[in-house]
């Protein structure tokens, strides 16, 4: 099936090339990177964490979503999905190869990794990080490959994929929760030492991915024709607003916590994060446009307006980006902030780390446009009869 | 409601599965945190806990910046005169940040809140930089309590540094050797340097102890009586044992549970 | 038999097959140079007996897996004292032991690393006497 990624529209084409000039730069930015060292990041003693780590951590949560559409569909028979799963699940792949070659270009002994499996460690949960990553990654290039092959053929899906299936639904919640675990069993952070921490990730994954599900799945009716129905379109709209508003929910507990109990440990960075701290406040337009963004895609989303294609499209793009600000940007360079010796020290990123965060999503958008091409391509050979525009 | 033998067993047998896997998944996560308790108690024997004691108003101006010199000079650690990429293995900075569980006190004696306090790694007897590392190349040395650094194994994720309260560790953002060792100074010949891309800390001068030294900076305050012990907590005759008995004396953030061995005398500043 | 794209093919084949031998063709006008680490230090002629802590063989054939267990065992376990084959002691250390005898690192390590593109990071962080002075 793989030659159906090869051909295509100019349009393909194009977008592809493109992918892989911006790919290109990308791997030119990360090889002056391995020979220079991280000090080309933003990175400091300060804040060890910086943008690749966050770009992570959110994309974990997209990947994670794919279960809003293979729960239903495979465990519960809700049918409405049949056309739609196949996309999620191979955002999904594409999610996860971002996030594992974000944890690459982060690390500084990259030529290391595999010390991770030599000398396994299952107390710590990074150890675990890297065998859920890796092994949703498995789950989801089988359950995916083999549905759409046997769909290809017209054939049924062989009985053994049918447990992988089912055990990709927990694991989906597992990758974010292990993730989650990654800063919420942190003593010295008490921005992210909350149990909390968990059910935000899981709450904020299932409306950004789905989110973005919906834009793609629009992108791709309106080049290909390849429809996954109005309904399914509407569940997810349905899934994305709850998810969102649980989201918000969260986010005001924790600000309840914070603020009527005063504690400093727990008021300070959200202090920094919406109103600055000491006169640092790099991140304060960032979190206000978030919190904008995010009570407005929601209005829209909870309106009849999202009936409209194109303001359903908007509201799930600033979401998208809302959410992306909140998790990628506010969450993560927030618990760095301020120090364990309560100073500041602030995180912007540089050049060449921008140039290799946009490689690392360009690799990911590669591999989702040609897992996607091949889709249609199935489905259009399939489907003669449905009116389709050049794929 | 009656239930058949068949169905006894297979919920017993899950049930025993579930409850045995309770205290595995402890066992997996905090290995030995729950026999620890007992432990503490009685320490096996010839296993040491080796501390630090400092009294701060032993220190003038020189004795802070011999204490530093003569930890980086002799351990290669670079200065690349930015804050950015800094590492430093002990340094100093004021009460109010080395000691933020006192919380902000503006009423703070004057000589306690002028004062510069020395930091470095506190060589947890619960570190969670240790819990965190993904390939125990960070690790507590049974025999005497050292949180030490396996460099070769390294892999530079620098989660232990999220997860390390006290801001101890330093990464190697750079090469210390760039420039033909512009930043490292006068090299040390019998310690190495490290390379980019792994994490680096104090180590309580382990390759001293090996040849019955103190470490270097406890060395360097030899003609400041008072000011650093070093020794064994687990050895009840120790001089450690006997200062600390006799002063009442502060750990940075004690509440969250890690039990650091780096003590501070506070009552003479 | 018809050969489709038969010119193409052939062509490609050539193309290969250049390629394939190009790095035979470069190194045939070299001379294999089998490489002589040099033992010629001032630490080395000063000893009276110039034994390394194991046989010439022994080292040449496995110094990495020696390297590799001293490692461990000195770091992981905090133990730098190693019995050798004949029961000497031996303080574990690269730069106070290894290379307080063997400080020629270009003319001993780097003639047969060199030679085999073994390309060992040591010294990334180990000190050798020459480059103690700033390499």
């Amino acid at each position: 099936m793989i030659e159906k990624a090869l051909t295509g529209s100019t349009r393909y084409k194009m977008w592809m090339l493109f992918l892989l000039i911006l790919i290109g730069a990308g791997s030119a930015a990360y090889v002056n990177q391995y020979h220079t060292g991280l000090t080309l990041t933003g990175m400091s003693r300060d804040v060890s964490w910086g943008l690749y780590i966050s770009q992570f951590t959110f994309l974990v949560g997209v990947a994670a979503s794919a279960v809003m559409l293979v729960l239903p569909y495979y465990l519960h028979d809700y049918k409405t999905f049949g056309t739609a799963v196949i996309f999620g699940e191979f955002l999904a792949i594409a999610s996860v190869v971002m996030c594992l070659t974000f944890i690459l270009v982060d690390l500084g002994q990259p030529r290391r990794v595999l010390n991770v499996l030599i000398h396994p460690t299952p107390n710590s949960v990074l150890f675990w990080d890297m065998i859920v990553l890796n092994g949703y990654l498995v789950l989801n290039a089988i359950c995916g490959v083999v549905a759409l092959e046997n769909e290809r053929r017209g054939t049924k899906p062989p009985k053994w994929v049918k447990p992988l299936i089912y055990l990709s639904i927990p694991w989906a919640v597992s990758i974010h929760t292990v993730t989650a675990f990654l800063y919420a069993g942190l003593p010295a952070r008490h921005f992210w030492l909350t149990a909390i921490m968990a059910p935000r990730f899981l709450a904020s994954a299932f409306a950004s991915g789905p989110a973005l599900l919906i834009i793609l799945l629009f992108i791709v009716k309106k080049n290909t024709g390849v429809d996954v129905g109005k309904k399914a379109i509407d569940k997810l709209i349905t899934i994305v607003t709850y998810a969102a508003l649980i989201n918000i929910f969260f986010v005001l507990l924790e600000v309840f916590t914070a603020f009527y109990s005063g504690v400093p440990a727990h008021t300070d960075t959200l202090v920094y994060l919406f109103a600055g701290l000491d006169g640092h406040n790099n991140l304060v337009p960032f979190m206000w446009t978030s919190v904008v963004l995010g009570v407005a895609a929601i209005t829209l989303l909870l309106t009849k307006a999202r009936q409209n294609e194109r303001i359903l499209l908007f509201a799930c793009a600033i979401l998208f980006i809302s959410l992306w600000i909140d998790k990628g940007l506010g969450l993560v360079l927030g618990g760095f902030v301020p120090s364990p010796l309560e100073h500041i020290t602030e995180y912007t990123p540089k050049l060449n780390e921008l140039i290799v965060t946009v490689g690392v999503y360009a690799l990911g958008f590669f591999i989702l446009s040609a897992l996607y091409k091949i889709t249609i391509s199935v489905k259009l050979a399939n489907a003669p009869a449905k009116v389709s525009k050049e794929g | 409601m009656s239930m058949d033998r068949r169905k006894f067993l297979k919920l017993a047998g899950i049930s025993s599965l579930v409850g045995i896997s309770g205290l595995g998944s402890f066992e997996l996560m905090r290995p030995g945190w729950l026999e620890a308790a007992e432990e503490a108690a009685q320490p096996a024997s010839g296993v040491k806990r080796l501390a630090m004691i400092m009294d701060m108003g032993k220190f003038e101006e020189e004795n802070y910046k011999q204490v530093v010199h003569a930890c980086h000079s002799i351990h290669n650690v670079p200065n690349f005169g930015n804050p950015k990429d800094e590492i430093k293995w002990i340094w100093t900075d004021s009460f109010e940040h080395v000691f933020p569980s006192q919380g902000e006190n503006p009423f703070l004696k004057e000589s306690i809140e002028e004062r510069p306090f020395l930091l470095l790694c506190n060589h947890c007897q619960h570190p969670p930089c240790v819990r965190v590392c993904p390939t125990q190349a960070t690790f507590k040395r049974k025999q005497d309590g050292i949180v030490a650094m396996d460099y070769h194994r390294c892999i530079g994720c620098r989660f232990c540094m999220a997860a390390c309260p006290y801001g101890s560790r330093s990464f190697n953002w750079r090469d210390p050797r760039t420039d033909n060792n512009k930043y490292l100074g006068k090299l040390n010949p019998e310690f190495p340097t490290r390379t980019k891309g792994v994490v680096e800390k104090c180590n309580f001068c382990v390759e001293r102890l090996a040849k019955g030294l103190q470490p270097n900076c406890v060395e360097s305050q030899k003609g400041n009586p008072g000011a650093m012990y070093f020794g064994d907590l687990n050895d009840p005759n120790s001089e450690v044992r006997e200062v600390l008995n006799k002063n009442y004396t502060l750990r940075r953030k004690p509440e969250l549970g890690t039990q650091p061995n780096v003590y501070y005398i506070i009552g003479g500043v | 038999m018809k050969f489709y794209n038969g010119g193409k093919v052939f062509i490609g084949l050539a193309i290969f097959v250049l390629l394939f031998v190009s790095p035979f063709i470069f190194g045939m006008s070299r001379p294999n140079k089998v490489p002589k680490p040099s033992i010629d230090t001032p630490e080395i002629n000063a000893l009276a007996v110039k034994k390394c802590v194991e046989s010439k063989d022994y080292m040449e054939q496995s110094h990495m897996q020696l390297l590799d267990k001293w490692r461990d065992q000195a770091l992981r376990e905090g133990n730098r004292h190693w019995k050798n084959s004949e029961g000497k002691d031996v303080y574990i250390s690269l730069q106070n032991t290894c290379m307080k005898c063997h400080s020629n690192k270009k003319e001993f390590c780097d003639t047969c690393h060199n030679y085999l593109a073994v390309k060992p990071y040591c010294w990334d962080c180990h000190l050798t006497p020459i480059e103690k002075e700033g390499v």
